[in-house]
């Protein structure tokens, strides 16, 4: 169980690095709580699994510096850091039986037999595991597999973190579903520090409690689920999470507020500093625009039905915006007027919310 | 599944079984109408049954040749497997290090095989060869042209030099195709390097060395050119493997229902030895 801090971290896999396009990550600062979940979120190429390896030990950062319980590891192997890693595709030892899987980490560090034989039995109960037990590894299904390795983690109960490099890439949709709730369960019930690396929000979101959303390299925001969705901080955090994504328009600036389409648009704060953006945008949730009377004039160009909701793409002067509403409810046609709500409308300046 | 059925492609095999029927199939039926019949040449031959099969199974001189063959395989296996795998575990993994390795791994592979018995014949000559002289200048009464422990050492050693590259080769294709996450995956669990080879290494180069083993085992079942060239089966018949043992059967004493005979079983030997190896393999492979 520990802390985990992570303090002015770079990492580059090159020898020397000339752009910011050259490093893998860069400026990484992170609070980590003891027994907390937590998600790394982010597209392919982000840099999150070489976040996670320089959290693990696989890999040394160039830059900063890593630390447990205030205490500096950042050039610790991963047995030293005591840690679990449960990567993408299940890594099992095929010629040994699932019993001899789970007891591997206990066994390669000298643990008495009877003790480790309670342990393996009780992770494998808790992993519904029981049944294939002392069967080959290697017969089972691919969740069976991620099972063992997923086990194999939870075996030792001292390790300080417990990390997931994308786990359910491998498994079958209906028990994605079904392993997610149990890492879920298996969070409440050991209670200890996990970091789940994904690109699927609703992998992310449902897992952890605070998530953090990477691009290019960098963290843009840290934030519990809900924040991420209300409040996003960059305009990637808005149209990577949620589906569909945040509405980003380009505005112009009249005298301190932003105008879209000639029409003044009231957001949750005011944008002072209007000359030191090269450019200024609104940012609004699909779900937060509505139809009403008067307001930004758009043009209507599709309904589509999703069953529950109706996602209407229209068009205005300076760009698409999509609306989000009840598929009760009724959509006008041709054109129509679009009003946003102030709370949910951000203003950002070069991707980066004003505030 | 529908399958057009059509005659017509039994044309297209023709050739390759024309092919086959000269190179294998008729050859093969001409050494088993030997294997059962007598001559005198002039093409008459007469009916001898099983007599031939019955006069090499008990003969002596077979049982001895049959031995040293079964000697010298086991004994090249249990050199270049391990040796061979040792290599291919401390070779570089990326970098310039792999085409040099590689490139020098297969030149044992690429010299002709008389050409191999040949150098190592005059690299081990006692008085003018390099080796030869070296072990006799360290005081080692080296002389593989005269003392069966030498002739032997010298034999094994050259097949060790020219064959243990194949083992590296295979090896070493296993190991490169072992994703990264198993070995970070043993780091994590604490695995000592004994454990991940033994859990980790080795049972993923099983396919690999499964064909490694049996090339080996067959091409050194099968060695002729190399003892030959370096010992003429020598001193006495203590080099005599089965290969060599024929030929003088069949070209020195000109005895071809016996050497007929001889190679059938031969290769009924060498034909068992591979099904029942490949088949236990395959076995454990289908009970995962």
């Amino acid at each position: 169980m520990s802390k985990i801090t992570l303090k002015d971290l770079s990492h580059s896999y090159l020898d020397k690095q000339n752009s910011n396009a050259d490093w893998a990550l860069r400026n990484i600062n992170i609070d980590w709580k003891d027994g907390g979940a937590y998600a790394l979120l982010g597209p392919s190429g982000c840099g999150k699994t070489t976040l996670l390896n320089i959290i693990s030990g696989l890999l040394n950062p160039t830059k900063g510096k890593v630390f447990f319980n205030d205490k500096d590891i950042t050039l610790k192997t991963p047995v030293e850091r005591n840690i679990a890693q449960v990567f993408q595709f299940p890594v099992i030892y095929d010629t040994m039986t699932v019993y001899n899987n789970l007891a591997f980490p206990l066994k390669n560090r000298g643990i008495p037999q009877n003790e480790i034989d309670k342990r393996v039995k009780e992770i494998a109960e808790m992993l519904e595991l029981t049944k294939t037990l002392y069967n080959r590894a290697s017969g089972l299904t691919a969740d069976g597999k991620q099972k063992i390795s997923l086990g194999r983690g939870l075996a030792r109960s001292d390790v300080n973190v417990i990390m997931f490099d994308e786990p359910l890439t491998v498994i079958d949709p209906h028990l994605k579903w079904v392993l997610r709730s149990k890492l879920k369960e298996l969070h409440q019930k050991i209670n200890r520090t996990m970091i789940y690396v994904t690109h699927d929000q609703t992998e992310a979101l449902t897992f952890a409690d605070q998530v953090v959303v990477m691009h290019e390299g960098e963290i843009v925001q840290t934030g519990t689920p809900v924040e991420l969705f209300e409040k996003p901080k960059h305009t990637f955090v808005g149209y990577f999470i949620g589906s569909p994504g945040m509405n980003i328009i380009p505005c112009e600036i009249q005298n301190g507020t932003a105008e879209v389409a000639g029409v003044k648009i009231f957001t949750s704060s005011e944008i002072k500093q209007k000359s030191n953006f090269s450019k200024i945008e609104i940012g609004i949730r699909p779900e937060f625009v509505s139809f009403s009377k008067d307001g930004i004039p758009v043009k209507i160009i599709k309904v589509n039905n999703t069953g529950r909701n109706k996602i209407i793409d229209t068009e205005c002067k300076n760009g698409k915006i999509k609306v989000l509403s009840q598929s009760s409810k009724e959509i006008p046609s041709g054109s129509a007027f679009l009003s946003f709500d102030k709370k949910y409308t951000y203003a950002y300046g070069d991707s980066k919310i004003i505030e | 599944m529908n399958k057009t059925i059509n005659q017509k492609a039994w044309f297209f095999v023709i050739p390759v079984f024309i092919l086959v029927a000269f190179n294998a199939v008729v050859p093969l039926m001409t050494v088993v109408n030997y294997a059962f019949q007598d001559t005198f040449g002039n093409n008459v031959f007469m009916w001898e049954g099983t007599r031939w099969f019955k006069q090499i199974l008990r003969s002596e001189r077979f049982h001895a040749a049959l031995g040293r063959q079964f000697l010298f395989t086991g004994i090249i296996l249990l050199i270049q497997i391990p040796l061979g795998i040792a290599i291919a575990l401390s070779m570089p993994k990326k970098g310039i290090g792999v085409p040099i390795c590689l490139v020098l791994m297969s030149m044992p592979l690429l010299i002709p095989w008389n050409v191999v018995g040949a150098m190592w014949n005059i690299f081990a000559l006692p008085e003018i060869g390099f080796l030869g002289h070296s072990l006799n200048d360290l005081g080692f009464d080296y002389n593989f042209t005269q003392q069966i422990g030498d002739a032997w050492f010298t034999t094994i050693l050259m097949d060790v030099w020219h064959w243990t590259s194949l083992v590296v080769l295979l090896s070493y294709a296993g190991l490169q195709s072992i994703q990264p996450a198993y070995y970070q995956a043993a780091e994590i669990d604490g695995a000592s390097k004994w454990a991940i080879f033994r859990y980790i290494e080795l049972p993923k180069m099983k396919k690999v060395l499964t064909i490694a083993i049996l090339l080996r085992f067959m091409d050194s079942f099968m060695i002729y050119t190399e003892p030959f060239v370096l010992t003429g089966g020598g001193p006495g018949n203590a080099t005599a493997f089965l290969s060599i043992d024929l030929v003088k059967m069949a070209l020195g004493q000109f005895d071809l229902g016996p050497a007929a005979a001889m190679s059938l079983i031969y290769f009924f030997i060498v034909l068992l030895v591979c099904w029942v190896f490949y088949n236990l393999m395959m076995r454990n492979e289908e009970q995962k």
